[in-house]
């Protein structure tokens, strides 16, 4: 039988959810011996023609080059999974989306007119129909082995979308907002990183974005009751998915 | 490729194996070099200007996503920079534990490098996966060692990619004596792992080239300078982090949107692990030494092809030094400094795999930032990659034009460059007339 073949492309990005995939160490070899990896610029210098099985997508469309190639990436791709939150909601560069992108770039480059950018950094799917988005930033690396397993077999992802509170819960971890006041947003966060910041004491700062129908309101007023401030109330939510609406709706109430 | 009538054209899409998009682009004409530019089209980020207006706390996080193959570096140039600005220092067993969190990085990102993304060019095969096909006992090693750095990171700052543990002051909370301490076998088998991909690899064939590179690296009157100490070339220079921006310079040319990093009126220098063999070689353990000595390196290398041999020494420093520190680990009383927020101005600089990374941030009496400057080390080799270009080419015109290809990538490779740091896809074009 032929083997699938895999494909994984890189928009504006930091690297970190590809390198999840190198960082796969046990299963890296099985997964090259499964599929073929036709497409992986950050590992090889094979390169298959399209058309692919599977593009894993990392990255925001934050130049017109790029708003072109994930046109063709799409078009040569039976599923389409974007990894990480950059291609889920934007990512961090995403903050220009508020600001003055040429005001950026005076501040950054001397010479601003060297460069080919967009004023906003957007997701995958606001340019082209998406299969599953996967969460993280970076993803997580089980989730992102089971992405790649159970589309290759043809089922839905099991990839739960509770919250991060639930987690907490779930490990034993006890609240650090109600039981140390420190500002979290586990409770409007979608769970799947492993639980890894309230172990270590520390509030989730919500890089795996916004769960479904996120009660942001209620956890704002409750962060404002705890003696947060507007500006840190909106800047929590502005990070890695600033751009993600519910987030993005939320830090706008606390300009 | 074609030829015809005298011009040749060398076209290649994209450049592999490195982190981030960039092109090479290469004129040759009556066998003389016209025109070479290293391109790094990878989009800019803005990160410097988003910075602005952020609390001092979130440039970690922020700066981290810089690059996902050496967020460490990120996570602690910018935190001291903000310890500096904010009047504290983190001495003693959270300092151990920063270094040892280094030592992660760098494990996980130099045998990355060069086992996967380096090796293959000296096999003349495209990938890691290619090399398992004939020996996978060298790859498995390798992955191994690998995921050992991996589960450094893991262990002291919560996850591999992006750690959430860190912060400025130290660590949201210190790690569990037990869990460090578990940490000791898998690096006494790394110490000989290291030697063994040391040993296979100085069988490599390495091209023949060499430069009197001017070396740039920090060094540290105690220690193999990785987290901190004054910033000293090989040509006599020895200054306080804290003037780096009165000896360095950054240009922005038209074919790169990475910054170009130069020294004094313009010149190129080096920086990463050759430039840090050749300054701190001294300060290797005796281990890495005789290693360094029997893989067939001297004090002071200067073939940058062998930058593939100079990681792996580095690698096995790196498992010596984790093992020293997690042998002593004891939990600390505090697992960080408090600070309190005021104005201020603060330097940081740290080692990162691929060398110096710099940040500088001045801070409102709140502690928001008004300013943030963030120099990264792949910028900082643009000019001696194009450098090196010029000179590897230069040597080798009579290669037909596939070998040619092969060996400037090879050159780029060297340096291990990561491109989204320095702000990827490389393109390499290559024209003959
Ligand atoms: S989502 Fe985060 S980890 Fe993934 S590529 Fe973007 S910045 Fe990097
Ligand atoms: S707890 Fe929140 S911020 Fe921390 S890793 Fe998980 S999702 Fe990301």
């Amino acid at each position: 039988m032929r083997k699938p073949k895999l494909a994984v492309w890189k928009f504006s990005s930091c690297d970190g959810c590809q390198l999840s995939l190198l960082d796969c160490e046990d299963e890296l070899l099985a997964v090259a011996g499964a599929v073929d990896i036709a497409y992986f610029l950050e590992a090889t210098r094979a390169r298959l023609r399209g058309p692919y099985d599977l593009s894993l997508v990392e990255g925001s469309i934050t130049t017109p080059e790029e708003a072109e190639r994930i046109r063709k990436v799409r078009s040569q791709s039976r599923f389409l999974v974007t990894i990480g939150a950059c291609a889920t909601s934007g990512g961090i560069q995403a903050l220009r989306n508020f600001a003055d992108v040429d005001a950026f770039a005076r501040a950054v480059y001397a010479h601003p007119e060297y460069l080919d950018t967009l004023a906003t950094a957007t997701a995958i799917q606001d340019h082209v129909p998406v299969d599953f988005e996967l969460r993280g930033c970076p993803v997580n690396k089980h989730q992102l082995l089971e992405v790649v397993n159970a589309t290759l077999n043809g089922r839905r992802p099991n990839i739960p979308d509770h919250s991060q509170c639930v987690e907490c819960k779930r490990h034993g971890t006890v609240c650090v907002l109600v039981a140390h006041g420190t500002p979290c947003l586990g409770p409007v966060t979608q769970a799947g990183c492993g639980n890894l910041c309230p172990a270590c004491s520390r509030g989730c700062y919500g890089c795996f974005g916004p769960k479904e129908a996120p009660n942001t309101a209620a956890l704002s007023a409750k962060l404002g009751a705890e003696g947060l401030g507007g500006r840190a109330i909106g800047h929590l939510y502005s990070t890695f998915n600033a751009n993600a609406p519910a987030f993005r709706e939320e830090s706008q109430k606390h300009e | 490729m074609s030829e015809r009538s005298g011009t040749r054209t060398i076209k290649v899409d994209a450049l592999a194996r490195v982190e981030g998009e960039g092109a090479l682009y290469l004129r040759v004409k009556d066998g003389a070099i016209r025109d070479l530019k290293f391109r790094i089209f990878e989009p800019p980020r803005f990160f410097e200007a988003l910075l602005a207006g952020r609390g001092y706390a979130e440039a970690p996080d922020i700066t981290a996503r810089i690059c996902g193959i050496c967020p460490v570096a990120y996570i602690l140039s910018s935190s001291h920079a903000m310890e500096q600005a904010l009047g504290i220092r983190v001495t003693g067993p959270l300092r151990d534990l920063r270094r040892l969190l280094y030592c992660g990085e760098w494990i996980e990102s130099h045998v990355l490098h060069a086992a996967m993304l380096h090796a293959p060019d000296f096999l003349g095969l495209d990938d890691a996966l290619q090399i398992a096909e004939r020996d996978p006992q060298l790859v498995r090693t390798a992955l191994r060692l690998k995921k050992l750095g991996n589960e450094i990171l893991e262990v002291v700052g919560g996850r591999a990619v992006h750690p959430v543990n860190t912060r400025v002051g130290g660590f949201y909370r210190a790690p569990g004596r037990a869990r460090v301490r578990a940490l000791a076998s898998e690096l006494e088998w790394a110490l000989e792992a290291s030697t063994t991909l040391l040993r296979a690899f100085a069988g490599f064939d390495f091209p023949d080239y060499t430069h009197d590179y001017t070396c740039v690296s920090l060094r540290h009157p105690d220690e193999y300078a990785i987290t901190e100490g004054r910033l000293v070339s090989n040509r006599g220079m020895d200054i306080a982090i804290d003037t780096f921006l009165d000896h360095f310079g950054e240009e922005h040319v038209a074919h790169s949107n990475a910054l170009h990093g130069y020294l004094g009126a313009g010149e190129p220098y080096l920086v990463g692990p050759i430039a840090r063999y050749n300054n701190n070689f001294d300060q290797l353990t005796p281990l890495a030494q005789g290693a360094a000595r029997e893989a067939g390196l001297g004090p002071v290398v200067n073939n940058p092809y062998q930058s593939l041999l100079v990681r792996l020494v580095e690698t096995l420093y790196a498992c010596e030094e984790a093992l020293r520190l997690v042998r002593a680990y004891e939990e600390p009383d505090a697992s960080c400094v408090e600070a309190a927020p005021r104005a201020g101005v603060g330097h940081g600089c740290t080692e990162a795999p691929r060398g110096i990374c710099y940040h500088r941030y001045a801070l409102d009496e709140t502690g928001h930032i008004l300013e943030a400057r963030i120099i990264p080390p792949t910028s900082q080799n643009q000019k001696q990659i194009e450098d090196d270009l010029r000179g590897v080419v230069a040597q080798n015109l009579a290669l037909p034009d596939e070998q040619l290809k092969l060996r400037c990538e090879q050159t780029i490779r060297n340096y291990d460059p990561c491109i989204s740091c320095a702000t990827h896809f490389l393109e390499l074009t290559v024209d003959r007339e």
